[in-house]
């Protein structure tokens, strides 16, 4: 039986869809079996991030109304090829998703995949709620800001209290990943810092991912970081996430401002 | 020995008032409703405490002996049985009073009676709709098996909780932003942090062993000794009594710092422990 991963953030723009294909891709290179699932119905994203949005026939919403089988609808990545998609439908909206329905196909995913990961849409409606209803383990995304923090918590009490897991009275793992950390503003205080961040929500690090212009230029050619530049700092560090979610124990390094010889000489700030 | 009323007093006023009243209604088998309904209570101690509850037998016809006999089950678990509702059944005197007549309680208002109500049984979807909405009155099997039964301010996400019959509630999990924690009956002790966006409210004392950034209000029904304690102040809101105190109004004299919040008389005061 695999594990069911969500991804979720309760505020949006934080970087879930981008998070889902990373960890997913560097899940999948170390040759495990594994399915990303768009559940932002009526906004899909994950397919373009993946670089297949030319070859989506069948959506998340057909497999559950039956007019699709799960094999016609999950795309295969041209990439790793132990990994794969299922795409959320562009022009449905979140009600075509059903409880029964996504428990049956999670079901499915959960006895042919080793992980699934649920990339959640943003807040706490219906759609966040169905994309973490049947998960075993969930990747909470914040990023290092009052608002981005409060949102995650209010997200951690829904995930004790609206899962499957939580209302068989079990828990649910959780993993805290800060994303966007910019390590120079955090030194001048302009963002807060990593032990703030967990002092309030009081879950565990699953890692840091530094703010980094690749990997928006990788999410905008179609393909995960962790596949298209691997030795970006931001790759490795969802690499080392990865790693830490399959149980290895990793220390999480906090990423620091690397200055220049000249630069430290002539007391200069790096952007 | 007669007693006999003044003559004074013409007549005795008979008044009729009702009351919306919390139904349980048991279901076979018996041992798994039970188990549910504790599961019930583990999640929203305190919820039963004091208020009186009817059975509604008409679905179960259980034989008098039975009936005797989960109403002393239920009395172990604090829930007081004051009538009970069961078609053409004769109760003996040792058994709390049968109910006729009862009519169902929805958020828009009061449905016909329950005669009435089995006439038009292809209605059925309409009414559990109406059982969904969180006034309704009836804490019935389904919702309990559901674990969110209507009417606990406390349904979005129960925490880890344990309860004593001190009236402590214990609560061993952090605090999320967006849950509420009433507690009407006693003092709350919250061993992680309170977030902010949260809010407690208890009828004793609040007890915070990590950082309280959330609200809370002790004494709630007019307790005016409760007293508010936290490791770490950075309370949206202090409140005893309806006494309350703002984040504004403590910045810098109390802020961060392990305090406690109690009435002396003129108002609210916030004194850091040393």
């Amino acid at each position: 039986m695999g594990k069911v991963v969500v991804v979720t953030s309760g505020k949006g723009g934080v970087g879930k869809t981008t998070s889902t294909a990373a960890l997913g891709a560097a899940v999948a290179k170390t040759g495990k079996k594994v399915a990303l699932v768009d559940f932002d119905v009526g906004l899909r994203n994950l397919d373009l991030i993946m670089g297949a949005e030319r070859r989506v026939v069948f959506d998340l919403v057909n497999v559950i109304q039956g007019t699709a089988k799960l094999s016609q609808a999950l795309i295969r990545d041209k990439r790793v090829d132990t990994l794969f998609l299922l795409p959320a439908s562009q022009t449905r909206d979140k009600d075509a998703l059903t409880e029964e329905g996504v428990g049956e196909v999670i079901d499915k995913l959960r006895s042919v995949f080793d992980y699934v990961f649920c990339d959640s849409p943003a807040g706490i409606e219906r759609g966040a709620q169905l994309a973490m209803r049947f998960a075993d383990e969930a990747v909470i995304v914040t990023n290092p800001e009052v608002s981005s923090v409060r949102d995650s918590d209010r997200i951690i009490g829904l995930l004790d209290a609206r899962t499957m897991r939580a209302e068989q009275g079990e828990q649910i793992a959780k993993h805290v990943l800060v994303t966007r950390y910019d390590a120079g503003r955090a030194a001048r205080g302009e963002m807060l810092s990593i032990d703030d961040v967990l002092e309030i929500l009081s879950v565990p690090l699953l890692g840091i991912i530094p703010e980094s212009q690749d990997v928006l230029r990788a999410s905008n050619l179609g393909a995960p970081v962790t596949l298209s530049e691997p030795l970006n700092t931001a790759a490795k560090a969802y690499v080392d996430a990865a790693r830490r979610l399959e149980g290895e124990d990793l220390p999480v390094v906090v990423p620091f401002e690397r200055k220049g010889f000249l630069d430290r000489l002539l007391g200069r700030r790096a952007a | 020995m007669t007693f006999a009323a003044p003559l004074e007093a013409k007549s005795i006023r008979f008044r009729a008032r009702s009351f919306v009243a919390f139904t349980l209604t048991p279901e076979a088998p018996m041992a798994e409703w039970l188990q549910g309904l504790d599961h019930w209570i583990g999640n929203s101690p305190g919820y039963f405490a004091g208020r009186p509850v009817l059975l509604d037998l008409n679905s179960l016809k259980p034989a008098s002996s039975e009936i005797a006999a989960l109403v002393a089950e239920l009395g172990t678990r604090g829930i007081r049985i004051y009538a009970i509702e069961l078609e053409g059944a004769a109760l003996g005197p040792d058994l709390p009073p049968l109910l006729v007549g009862a009519k169902e309680a929805t958020t828009e208002g009061l449905l016909p009676g329950r005669k009435a109500r089995e006439e038009v049984s292809g209605r059925e979807g309409k009414a559990a709709e109406g059982r969904d909405h969180g006034m309704d009155a009836r804490a019935d099997a389904g919702g309990v098996a559901k674990g969110k039964a209507g009417a606990s301010k406390t349904e979005e996400s129960e925490p880890q909780v344990s309860h004593y019959d001190s009236g402590t509630l214990m609560i061993k999990a952090p605090i999320r932003s967006g849950q509420a924690i009433m507690h009407a009956h006693g003092d709350v002790i919250v061993l992680g942090s309170v977030a902010s966006g949260s809010e407690i409210v208890a009828a004793g004392s609040i007890h915070v062993y990590g950082t309280l950034r959330g609200r809370a209000s002790a004494g709630a029904l007019g307790n005016t000794s409760a007293r508010i304690f936290c490791r770490r102040n950075e309370a949206e809101l202090l409140s005893v009594d309806g006494w309350y105190i703002t984040a504004e109004e403590m910045e810098g004299v109390s802020r961060g710092k392990p305090v406690q919040a109690f009435l002396d008389g003129e108002g609210l005061r916030v004194e850091t422990l040393s």
